[in-house]
């Protein structure tokens, strides 16, 4: 087993500031006692004098323009449980350690990353795109990882006795013992895990319960752990808060950028891929603005998706300042495994995308396929076409050009070359036609398919040969 | 001619004027041998702008085209057709061995969105051939499509009004389309590697002949009431 703990820190005042590009003094407060206390601040506030600890109003008096927030436990849990779903791009066995812990079960997708220094990485870098921050740490048991990840030694342990050496010199303090325990090992002068192991496991556990003894044996893997592993969740919608009400795309781009490797780790989870996204700005006041994202085929990759959202909201424009942003997978669909593109042609991945970037710019309805259809009037016998399939009935004695609407023809110079053809058909459906075809030729050369309108006798051109 | 002469006139950097330019950029052949003939590289060419010039539609401008969109079209890569003056006709093109599966039409609103259009299908590279009739040409724009065909070597065709023969172009290859009896007269404006003086004509599958006509007259006057 090797577990992989990740610590957010910060993750208090994270959840109301990872949306803003620049960083803004920010402290989140919580009521303790009748009296508001900073209980984390930014390192912006922490310049301006703010420290965790302070009174609300001291900090406020501090610096003007300082946001407060109170601390909002459950934005915080919501994004746990989002960090989890990224998670589930590097290992289906993802748990949670509320309020601010995930730890990853990662021996056996490790030649998946290639190597645990890549994965590390990778990971490393994903919690920086979404704007938090963690200290990461690896060990043979989850509560050692944790409890290293928790101490800030971000070292990848594989090795149980070397585990054991670096224990038992961190402090009583970071067990997740009740605080009469730790103050009780604090009177006994057992200041750190080692002087912990060296007392009688006996007198321990009489004193201070079986529980303190068992969270040791688990940090030291001498006892099997049971952990329940994260499940994810059937859909996918995810909610970011912006610090401050952003009125223009571009800031709106870079708060939807934060969501992005959440979706993906998704999309990885369920072996699925996105085909239809929707991002809600919420305003103040007024209707919530839904932006749509349709993709020609069902896709996982953030940078595909990235782009087709730039190129989305840099065609949009906002009615109203932006409060809330939330992304949500509307369709989402089974994509088969990685390996699809790994054999698929580039040239083909490259069309999806043009298509999509041209239907963001001209419209939906704008770009298209044709195909034929089972319809002898000229004018139904096509259709355009949407899916990837095409009914093709080719007919040799059509023209490569129809007209949108025949035309009266009042050319009386056209000479008839080939013809006619009788179509008589729609009596049934109110457009009926009863028409004879013939090539003609114009006298400036051009080939054209005239017909004569067997009910006015009119003549009327209705393609081009061209 | 002295060997030394030789050696150098092999040089493929060296091109001599009775001669056609061996181009290193891969043509795609028109279906049409004497067409080919007279082509820098045989053929279309890839990676670059070709303009076709016209009066009037219908003269024969596509079915010049048909016989290498089929073949492109069995490739992956579209074959887009950005603001056609008419509705292009499925069972027809299905007809002369065009995969509809590979077209792909795109109608913008307005002429600039056009031009947009028709250079985003050139640079990406997903397309076999862009088709575009488009209006308010200028050199800028054409010089920009031009680019961007070489950006994503894809074969670009613009079809432009005859009246343009004599504005300046950066496109790599022009030609000048004239009905003419016998099929489609094609006179060679420009292309890399010396003017061609002779227009030529070339036999174009005949537009939608099977039946015969049963009358024995066929000039047929047509006199709207």
């Amino acid at each position: 087993m090797l577990w992989l703990a990740l610590h957010f820190h910060s993750l208090s005042l994270e959840v109301f500031s990872r949306g803003a590009a620049v960083p803004e003094p920010l402290a989140v407060v919580e009521k303790q006692g009748g009296r508001t206390w900073v209980v984390a601040c930014n390192d912006v506030a922490e310049a301006c004098g703010v420290r965790v600890g302070m009174a609300a109003s001291a900090a406020q008096a501090l610096a003007d323009d300082l946001i407060v927030r109170r601390r909002d436990l459950s934005a915080e849990q919501e994004s746990l449980a989002g960090l989890a779903v990224w998670a589930g791009r590097f290992t289906p066995s993802v748990s949670l350690d509320p309020p601010a812990g995930l730890l990853l079960e990662i021996s056996t997708c490790l030649s998946l990353h290639r190597g645990l220094a890549n994965l590390l990485k990778q990971a490393r870098c994903g919690v920086g795109e979404m704007g938090y921050a963690a200290t990461m740490a690896c060990a043979p048991s989850s509560h050692g990882a944790w409890l290293l990840a928790k101490a800030g030694i971000e070292k990848a342990i594989r090795d149980p006795a070397r585990l054991e050496k670096i224990i038992v010199a961190l402090p009583v303090t970071l067990l997740d013992q009740p605080s009469t325990v730790l103050e009780g090992l604090e009177k006994i002068g057992a200041q750190t895990l080692g002087d912990c192991l060296h007392l009688p496991r006996g007198g321990i556990a009489r004193r201070f319960g079986q529980a303190l003894l068992d969270e040791l044996d688990l940090v030291l893997g001498r006892l099997p752990e049971a952990r329940a592993f994260f499940a994810p969740p059937a859909s996918f919608e995810r909610s970011l808060e912006l610090p401050a009400p952003v009125h223009d795309a571009e800031a709106l781009q870079f708060a939807a950028r934060r969501l992005l490797p959440e979706l993906e780790g998704y999309l990885t989870l369920r072996q699925a891929g996105v085909q239809e996204l929707e991002l809600v700005c919420r305003h103040e006041r007024r209707n919530n603005t839904v932006i749509k994202l349709g993709f020609a085929k069902p896709t996982r990759d953030a940078g595909r998706i990235q782009l087709l959202l730039r190129e989305t909201l840099g065609r949009t424009r906002l009615e109203a300042p932006v409060h809330t942003l939330v992304l949500r997978a509307s369709l989402v669909l089974p994509l088969s495994a990685s390996s699809a593109d790994l054999f698929q042609k580039s040239r083909e991945a490259d069309g999806d995308l043009l298509l999509e970037r041209l239907r963001i710019r001209l419209g939906k309805d704008a770009v298209y396929g044709i195909e034929t259809a089972a319809d002898h009037r000229p004018e139904r016998a096509w259709r355009p076409a949407r899916g990837p399939k095409r009914a093709a009935e080719a007919n040799r004695h059509r023209p490569l050009w129809l007209l949108p609407k025949p035309l009266p023809c009042h050319d009386g110079r056209l000479k008839l070359t080939s013809g006619p053809e009788r179509i008589e058909s729609g009596w049934w459906d109110g457009g009926d036609v009863a028409r004879d075809y013939y090539v003609a030729e114009d006298r400036n050369g051009a080939q054209l398919w005239v017909y004569c309108d067997r009910v006015s006798g009119e003549w009327y051109v209705h393609g081009v040969f061209a | 001619m002295t060997a030394a002469l030789k050696s150098v006139l092999q040089h493929p950097g060296i091109w001599r004027g009775n001669q056609r330019a061996q181009t290193a950029e891969d043509a795609l052949p028109t279906g049409f041998a004497a067409l080919d003939e007279l082509l820098p590289g045989g053929g279309w060419p890839r990676g670059a702008l070709t303009e076709v010039l016209l009066a009037r539609q219908g003269i024969g401008e596509l079915r010049l085209l048909t016989p290498t969109l089929a073949r492109l079209s069995e490739a992956d890569g579209w074959l887009a057709w950005v603001a056609p003056p008419y509705v292009p006709y499925a069972a027809a093109l299905a007809a002369v061995g065009i995969d509809l599966k590979r077209l792909v039409v795109a109608k913008p609103q307005s002429a600039a969105d056009a031009w947009w259009t028709a250079e985003q299908a050139l640079r990406s590279g997903a397309c076999g051939a862009l088709l575009a009739w488009l209006r308010a040409a200028d050199e800028r724009r054409m010089r920009r499509l031009q680019l961007a065909a070489e950006t994503g070597h894809t074969w670009g065709v613009l079809f432009r009004h005859a009246r343009a023969a004599q504005d300046r172009s950066p496109a790599a290859l022009r030609l000048l389309l004239e009905p003419a009896t016998e099929g489609l007269a094609v006179s060679i404006l420009k292309r890399r590697g010396g003017p061609v003086s002779k227009p030529v004509v070339v036999a174009l599958p005949q537009a939608g002949v099977a039946r015969r006509t049963r009358r024995a007259a066929p000039v047929l006057s047509l006199v709207h009431s």
